[in-house]
């Protein structure tokens, strides 16, 4: 059992007493309430529990907490509010881009990525970087028309 | 997500106009049958079970039916708020709550909008009504002298709001829904795009979903499964399990293993070392795999055969031509991306879970009895989890936190499958055998047609009268007793659901055959056997169709008399750039389909186009194209997206998806064994809508799929010859049936 030190969102966060293979996951969520990140697969199969660390999408199931404290964490809470949505957030609002949207975090996060690198995606692209995110409901089409949406919005 | 109040607490938080919840007035003994009212109104019959006005200015309303991302919450929204003449942001929502809603049994069958929409419109409108009478005696005018903004009865420069009529309009009372709802006409927000409530605070990380519920001093449970269906647990190191960091309790009873530990990823620590150390007694009880299963449920299986249809000609000709054909369906899983979840509590002797089921009534029935309880000692409150597309583990998981929770001493216990879970023990969709067989008069005309269908049950759901629908109950060292296996009955039916062809044959015949004893414990997923049934049908179609030497829409339309159906079936095709008699050049094909759901519900047709690598044998569907008729549409976009995302998923059920098994274990176990359509395969997806706004509401979530599967399948067969019948048309079966 080991203290951490975590920069989550921009704010440094402690957590104590916790195994250092323990997957960032289960710290996000459990000891930082944070809700964004999601389990799925345990597996680094489906890419719910998708966060970035140092800008890079990561999988949160899989990374140990002990290596994830060396970066910045951002969650899907670190992009946006309700009040204060962030352009991803808006657009897959404004398209509607989910059925049950326990995928839409990694999706969002992952297209945050994207965008970082590639500011103006093709829709290729875009499908392209979301290949390994699984979505069951099936709004695809709609997840690559809101991330169309926000690049437009932050171009 | 902080747990809810209870109707008690609720309804002291505001001065409101209904004081206590009313259920359905008993029947006393001999009385007449009561009058029939419209949708879920029938079985929950007060007006203040829907609904209740309070003096804040707020309205709520109470659902039985569960959001599960198809958007009902936001659908019954725009439906009140038009009945009541009250803006969107007035009104929230309650749903399927066993202390505070209507009990409107599951939310399955795309019924919601059908069942709980017409009740809402009817019970609002009743209210609207109750309240414009008492806002009129109140003002002293005439209450049709009265005009409605936003709650606001106006009349000669006189208005009061419905939130000051607290004590002179009293809604509860049962409802005769003599009050007609509104036309269409006069609808502000039925037929509008409103965006859905749920979806802001998903995107932003809000409390959105059962896995987000977080109570005082909750633990984390998981649980140890079986290795295989029927195994025997042995023996296992509970010493050593018990030894570990944050393990609080181990619970075994019978072949029932869980485990609580103070942290998250200690449950899982702790079930991993139980899995290792666990032996097992196994046996061999699946079946067998491949074209075996088939020939195994069509001629070795227990079955119970029943007529469906039965219909002849005595003018009609005999065939000139007749054809033959056996399609077929693998076993296959929901596939929720997040695993089945439930936090469970007992305080003094009472048990309250937080779940993702469909049913939050049944539920409760079914953990009464396990736990040989009054109903009354059970709360069930529906939290959303991620999208089920039927019965999955939703209801399994919270049998199994409420049996670890007993072991916490009070302390709340969130309980996740992990992955392995619920693709091993998840109830799946029955594999399924279709036999059809049909007769071409000289003309080309269908004289004759057969449909025979082999299916396990797919409605084994909590709420049966004699026995306990949940996974671990079977499991415990007093056993619960399964229920009779059922299907819904017809209309609707289960295995035989859209096995009735829709098309006007003069002589036909439709078979069922139920297995009732299971290879594999099947339930309920979405379509049930419409899926599979359509595929086979609209198939068959196409290949009576071809053996006429006819185009497969010009072929439709000549046998349909329904004219929603035919105009379906025209829009798609004329939207698609349909071409008649059009051919396929080996490697690009397009095929159509059409059904209309349950043949009560409604009608879609769906034009494919697809593109086949001979080489790797890989299908893509590269774009399709739907025409939807679901009667009066409440939120089109709610319905464009339930159409998409069916016709998606049915291409990655038809294109790719199977369980495996050996004839001990089931070894799906990860995505990697199970593989779904991905971003780069998804086709492009058009959807024509034809509303109807003076026709009743038609459900629309499972009205896609098996259009689509036929849809897939004709458009194979247009573009190579070959006609595949036997499901998924994954690259290894095609690129066999091109060699």
């Amino acid at each position: 059992m080991a203290d951490f030190t975590l920069r989550v969102n921009g704010t440094t966060r402690k957590v104590s007493s916790v195994a250092p293979d323990t997957p960032l996951l289960y710290v996000l969520r459990n000891d930082l309430e944070l809700n964004g990140p999601k389990f799925g697969c345990g597996l680094a199969q489906c890419g719910a529990c998708t966060v970035l660390i140092d800008g890079k999408s990561a999988r949160s199931c899989s990374v140990p907490v002990s290596a994830a404290a060396k970066g910045a964490i951002t969650t899907l809470e670190g992009l946006g509010t309700i009040d204060k949505l962030h352009p991803l957030q808006r657009a897959f609002i404004e398209e509607q881009a989910c059925q049950c949207g326990y995928c839409s975090n990694g999706m969002i996060m992952a297209a945050k990525a994207l965008l970082a690198s590639n500011p103006r995606p093709s829709e290729q692209q875009i499908k392209q970087a979301l290949n390994d995110h699984l979505c069951r409901c099936a709004s695809h089409n709609r997840i690559v028309r809101a991330v169309q949406r926000a690049a437009k919005e932050m171009a | 997500m902080k747990p809810s109040l209870s109707r008690r607490d609720f309804l002291k938080t505001g001065s409101a106009l209904v004081i206590s919840f009313s259920l359905a007035p008993e029947l006393a003994f001999g009385q007449a049958k009561p009058a029939a009212l419209p949708g879920s109104l029938g079985n929950n019959r007060m007006l203040d079970s829907w609904l209740r006005v309070d003096a804040d200015g707020s309205v709520t309303l109470f659902t039985g039916k569960i959001e599960l991302g198809q958007g009902i919450g936001t659908a019954l929204i725009q439906i009140a708020a038009d009945e009541l003449d009250v803006d969107l942001k007035r009104i929230r929502i309650v749903h399927g709550d066993t202390a505070l809603t209507p009990n409107e049994g599951q939310t399955a069958g795309s019924q919601s909008v059908e069942n709980s929409g017409t009740a809402v419109r009817f019970a609002c409108a009743e209210a609207r009504d109750i309240l414009v009478n008492a806002a009129a005696a109140k003002l002293g005018v005439a209450a049709s002298a009265l005009s409605v903004s936003d709650g606001t009865c106006t009349a000669g420069g006189k208005s009061i709001a419905y939130w000051d009529l607290a004590a002179d309009a009293n809604l509860k009372r049962e409802a005769s829904a003599k009050i007609k709802p509104k036309p269409a006409s006069e609808h502000k927000w039925v037929g509008k795009n409103v965006l859905r409530r749920d979806i802001p605070k998903k995107m932003t990380g809000g409390a959105a979903y059962v896995q987000d519920v977080r109570l005082p001093g909750m633990v984390f449970g998981r649980v140890v499964r079986p290795p295989s269906p029927g195994a025997q647990l042995v023996s296992f190191d509970e010493a050593a399990v018990k030894r570990m960091p944050g393990v609080i309790a181990v619970v075994r009873d019978g072949d029932f293993l869980g485990v609580a530990a103070e942290r998250e990823e200690q449950a899982i620590r702790a079930r991993e070392l139980l899995k290792k150390s666990a032996q097992w007694k196994e046996s061999a009880s699946l079946p067998p795999s491949g074209d075996a299963l088939f020939e195994h449920l069509m001629t070795k299986a227990k079955s119970v055969d029943s007529v469906v249809s039965e219909k002849t000609s005595a003018t009609a000709a005999a065939p000139a031509k007749t054809l033959n054909a056996t399609y077929t369906r693998p076993f296959q899983v929901h596939g929720s991306i997040g695993p089945s979840c439930a936090v469970a509590q007992w305080r003094e002797g009472k048990l309250t879970v937080w779940t993702h089921s469909q049913g939050v009534f049944p539920l409760r029935g079914d953990l009464a009895k396990v736990f040989a309880t009054d109903p009354a000692n059970v709360r069930c409150i529906h939290a959303e989890g991620a999208g089920c597309y039927g019965h999955n583990g939703a209801d399994d998981v919270a049998l199994d936190a409420a049996l670890v929770a007993r072991a916490t001493g009070g302390r709340p216990v969130k309980l996740q499958w992990m992955r392995d879970d619920e693709f091993q023990w998840e109830p799946y969709g029955s594999a399924m055998a279709m036999k059809l067989s049909g007769g071409l008069d000289a003309q080309g005309n269908v004289v004759n047609w057969t449909h025979e269908v082999w299916s396990h049950p797919h409605n084994n759901r909590p709420g049966a009268p004699d026995g306990v629908n949940l996974l671990a109950s079977w499991h415990l060292e007093k056993p619960s007793k399964a229920p009779t296996p059922a299907d819904p009955p017809l209309p609707t039916g289960g295995g035989e659901r859209n096995s009735i062809p829709l098309y006007d044959f003069p002589n036909q015949k439709v078979v069922k055959h139920f297995l009732p004893e299971m290879t594999m414990r099947t339930s309920a997923l979405r379509t049930l056997g419409g899926y599979s049934n359509v595929f086979a049908l609209e198939s068959f179609i196409d290949e009576l169709a071809l053996a006429a030497g006819a185009d497969p829409v010009e072929f439709r339309i000549r046998h349909l008399k329904d004219p929603r159906a035919k105009a379906v079936i025209e829009a798609a095709a004329q939207r698609a750039g349909w071409q008649p008699n059009a051919k396929g050049d080996g490697s690009h094909g397009r095929g159509v389909a059409f059904s209309k759901y349950k043949n009560l519900a409604c009608y879609v047709a769906v034009v494919a186009d697809v593109e086949i690598d001979r080489a790797s044998g890989k299908v893509r569907v590269t774009r399709a194209v739907a025409a939807v008729d679901a009667g009066q549409i409440v939120n089109p976009d709610g319905v464009v997206n339930q159409i998409e995302g069916g016709i998606i998923q049915s291409a990655s059920w038809t294109l790719l998806e199977a369980v495996r098994y050996d004839r001990t274990r089931v070894t799906t176990r990860s995505w990697a064994d199970y593989p779904i359509i991905h971003f780069g395969d998804v086709p492009q997806v058009e959807v024509v809508l034809l509303d109807r706004p003076e026709e009743r509401f038609l459900g629309v979530g499972e009205g896609s799929q098996g259009p689509a599967a036929a849809a897939i399948a004709n458009a194979i067969a247009h573009a190579t010859g070959k006609r595949l019948r036997a499901l998924p048309f994954a690259p290894e079966r095609v690129k066999q049936a091109l060699a």
